[in-house]
């Protein structure tokens, strides 16, 4: 026999307006197990929440239901209040009989009726609930950060700066990501490598930062706090506590390629660093093009190499250390838009994306800055620009706006006028957007002082004639046809998610969505958390961004993640799933289910028959399990149940409300 | 597991207050909502004051993932007319799969329930998500007016 206390609300005359609640409260009385009922104005607050202290000593009450509002509202409020009057706060139960009840029912007898039907709802429920607990959980005070984009790096130097140990793990030789690639940036036109490298430069000499280069993440495991992470440290064939960065090994190396940092518009050598400012600065071999690799001849390099850091021999390792924190900072790809045959893109060399024009205007390029037709590096003098290739285009591209295109192509315009006297810009669009501070002022003064000509309307065609590129397109402004000889042909690129990050998003547990961009955990509330605990997320990889979204999302990604490690244990929800072991046949289907990998088999001994016996059994463990009961139904022998909300507590509201 | 049904008053009885008129028959429904999408969503059609018929009682469930099939069974033998299982729309999950369970089991339910000689009109998902008030008004609406068509549940109703 339990002792339940029954409080119903009027909610000023938002309950009481529409629901008798007297005899709610007086029905109420009658049920087993109740003991006590009340009606009071407003249970939430100061004095209502004294009646029911009062009421828990004065009757000495075990269980507590209050009908009053949503349980999505007051719930924690009413649990507290049980904790200050000593009781655990996991018994008690709501009937909502506000929103679900007096707000949408106008008939007062009928809205009476449901309200008592609720009360013996949670009625029923709440006898069955049992003293929960929270559990707790140590918390490694260590964050990893994938991805050392200016977005990772602000992400690194923030919580370095916090005085917690930051690893940056960045698959490229060198970190600085995409924005070591651009030349300027909009709308101030300040070098981006001026404002890049200096960042690079604190992260490498910060003492709580190490920076992982030419590595990936390989395996995940643990939960927050308490991550496990195995990280690959590609072979550089360099060895990094060697080399000096001298230079002497690439400016010997006699391989070329075709640099993938000047978007194949320069060259590189086999043993490398991607640009003169790379951080680290010292070189790996690109062991798929590099001549010792191929054939076994020539290990210049190797005797070059005044320290004899030159390591044919070296090995991926792998590592696993622990952390507390993941931040996703990994960035994003250019859309491949050989699907717009049209613009000739791969057929005619001058039509290029907006990614090799920085490249090609950059004064450390591999034209020095000077802008010229990769095809035969004349100036060009009319350049076209088409925006929205892959943006906002459901037929051939992604159907979202990748929102840094119309203000790179303003710039870009811009940079035309100024650095080739008498040119010419034309730019097809189909909106401008330029909701930043300062972009609108940037793109009016392309278009007026900069003298760049905006037509509304989509390209058709590009093809060659003589050496120019005709561009045939629509204006529709005009509702006439438009034809234009370029020079050159510059395209905007959609951004889009890097195309392993469906393969990331798995490693760490993290959703994400039709594009393959990082899911955040609320797209208003919680922007840089995600589903997974003490995974968060920063810059490109969640959603095309540019440069100061891309750092002011790195900085709040920064700061969950330090109030996270500033904490040496932290709680975790006592609404978890719960095995009986002795019930328990160890078939692991329940594993496969749980969708925080919260769910693992465990082997038991156990007395069978006068002899120690092993047995395996599953184990939720409490800090990964978010509550969702997926396993309970999917465990055929029925021995999982999810606390708080088990088997015998809905049976028991089913059977409530269907008398 | 079973309740003490002995013991608690039926509705029937608490319904015959002396002046009310005999009412007309209103059918039961059982609703199992996910706490985030759908029970998020009635809240709103509450805050809106969208009206529909008292026929529902809510169950708040943590996900739509978390309704055992024995769940809808116990409402239909206790005399459910209907059944309505409702969570996050598909993707959308607040535990990222658990409503994609609830579509398997669901089609499952319901092609066992017809086997069963149910009407499977009285027991449906919906998807509906917490901004969807207006949505949630509509179904229970909807359902009501299906299953009174329908009528009492009288096949599965524990024998008297």
């Amino acid at each position: 026999m339990r002792r339940t206390g029954v409080f119903v609300c009027h909610c000023g005359s938002n309950i009481a307006g529409t629901v008798d609640v007297e005899r709610v409260a007086k029905e109420a009385a009658k049920f087993p197990n109740v003991v006590f009922a009340t009606d009071y104005k407003y249970m939430c607050s100061e004095p209502g929440q004294q009646v029911i202290k009062d009421a828990i000593k004065e009757h000495n009450l075990d269980r507590v239901v209050v009908a009053s509002c949503s349980p999505r509202m007051h719930e924690p409020t009413f649990r507290r209040c049980l904790e200050s009057a000593g009781m655990n706060p996991y018994l008690f139960e709501m009937a909502n009989i506000r929103e679900h009840c007096s707000w949408v029912h106008p008939d007062k007898e009928k809205g009476t009726i449901k309200s008592i039907d609720l009360v013996r709802k949670a009625a029923a429920k709440v006898v069955k609930d049992e003293p929960l607990q929270k559990s707790s959980i140590g918390i490694t005070k260590r964050a990893l950060v994938i991805g050392g984009g200016i977005a990772g790096i602000q992400v690194a130097l923030d919580i370095a700066d916090a005085g917690f140990p930051v690893t940056i793990v960045e698959k490229e030789p060198t970190i600085g990501g995409r924005m070591a690639q651009i030349d300027k940036t909009f709308p101030t036109l300040d070098c981006s490598a001026c404002i890049l490298t200096p960042k690079m430069v604190d992260a490498s000499q910060h003492p709580n930062i190490e920076i992982l280069s030419y590595s990936e993440v390989e395996k995940v495991e643990g939960y927050v706090g308490n991550f496990d992470i195995t990280i690959r440290k590609k072979a550089r064939s360099v060895d990094m506590s060697k080399c000096t960065g001298c230079g002497t090994c690439w400016e010997k190396c006699p391989t070329k390629v075709d640099s993938e940092f000047d978007m194949q518009l320069g060259k590189r050598k086999a043993i490398y660093t991607p640009f003169p400012q790379a951080v680290p600065n010292k070189p790996v071999i690109d062991r798929v093009n590099c001549t010792k690799f191929r054939t076994g001849k020539c290990g210049i390099c190797q005797k070059v190499c005044p320290t004899g850091a030159v390591d044919y021999e070296q090995q991926d390792e792998l590592i696993t250390e622990k952390y507390g924190a993941i931040v996703v900072a990994t960035g994003f790809n250019q859309f491949d838009h050989s699907v717009y045959g049209e613009y000739g893109y791969g057929k005619y060399p001058d039509v290029i994306t907006g990614l090799h024009f920085e490249r090609l205007i950059n004064a450390s390029g591999p034209t020095m800055g000077k802008i010229k037709r990769p095809s035969d590096h004349k100036i060009p003098e009319t350049v076209v620009f088409i925006k929205c290739v892959g943006s906002r285009d459901e037929a051939k591209g992604k159907s979202y706006c990748s929102r840094t295109c119309c203000m790179y192509t303003a710039k870009h315009a811009t940079l035309v006028h100024e650095k080739i006297p008498g040119s010419k810009s034309y730019i097809f669009y189909m909106d401008v957007r330029t909701p930043g501070k300062g972009y609108e002022e940037f793109y009016k003064r392309t278009a007026e002082e900069y003298e760049a000509q905006y037509i509304r309307g989509r390209v058709s065609k590009v093809y060659q004639k003589g050496d120019k590129l005709v561009v045939r397109g629509e204006d529709s402004l005009i509702g006439r046809p438009v034809e234009i000889e370029a020079d050159m042909v510059v395209l905007a690129n959609a951004m889009v998610a890097r195309e392993d990050a469906g393969d990331l998003a798995r490693t760490l547990g993290i959703s994400y969505d039709k594009d393959n961009f990082f899911t955040e955990a609320h797209p208003k509330l919680r922007p840089v958390e995600t589903h997974t605990a003490g995974v968060f997320l920063a810059g490109a990889c969640q959603g095309p961004k540019d440069i100061p979204d891309s750092v002011a999302q790195a900085g709040a990604a920064a700061s969950k993640a330090i109030g996270l490690l500033s904490k040496t244990q932290m709680e975790s929800d006592a609404i978890v799933s719960n095995v009986d072991e002795s019930r328990c046949s160890g078939c692991m289907i329940c594993k496969g289910i749980c969708p925080y990998k919260a769910i693992d088999a465990k082997l038991i001994t156990e007395r069978v028959g006068g002899k120690m016996a092993e047995r395996q059994v599953a184990a939720v463990n409490k800090s990964l399990c978010q509550g969702c009961g997926a396993c309970t139904v999917a465990c055929r022998a029925g021995c999982l149940n999810l606390l708080g909300f088990t088997n015998e507590q809905i049976l028991a509201e089913v059977e409530a409300v269907c008398l | 597991m079973s309740l003490n049904t002995e013991a608690l008053p039926k509705s029937q009885e608490v319904t015959a207050s002396p002046e009310a008129a005999p009412q007309p028959w209103e059918p039961r429904i059982v609703g199992f909502a996910c706490n985030w999408c759908t029970y998020a969503g009635a809240d709103l059609a509450g805050l809106s004051r969208l009206q529909y018929p008292p026929s529902i009682r809510l169950i708040r469930v943590p996900c739509s993932g978390r309704v055992n099939p024995q769940f809808v069974i116990r409402a239909f033998q206790r005399g459910a007319d209907g059944v309505l299982v409702a969570g996050c729309h598909p993707g959308d999950c607040h535990y990222s799969t658990g409503n994609y369970f609830t579509r398997r089991r669901f089609l499952l339910m319901q092609r066992l329930l017809e086997y069963m000689g149910m009407d499977p009109r009285r027991f449906q998902a919906r998807w509906i998500s917490g901004s969807e008030g207006p949505k949630f008004q509509q179904v229970v609406t909807q359902m009501t007016e299906d299953i009174k068509a329908l009528g009492p549940n009288r096949k599965m109703r524990d024998v008297e």
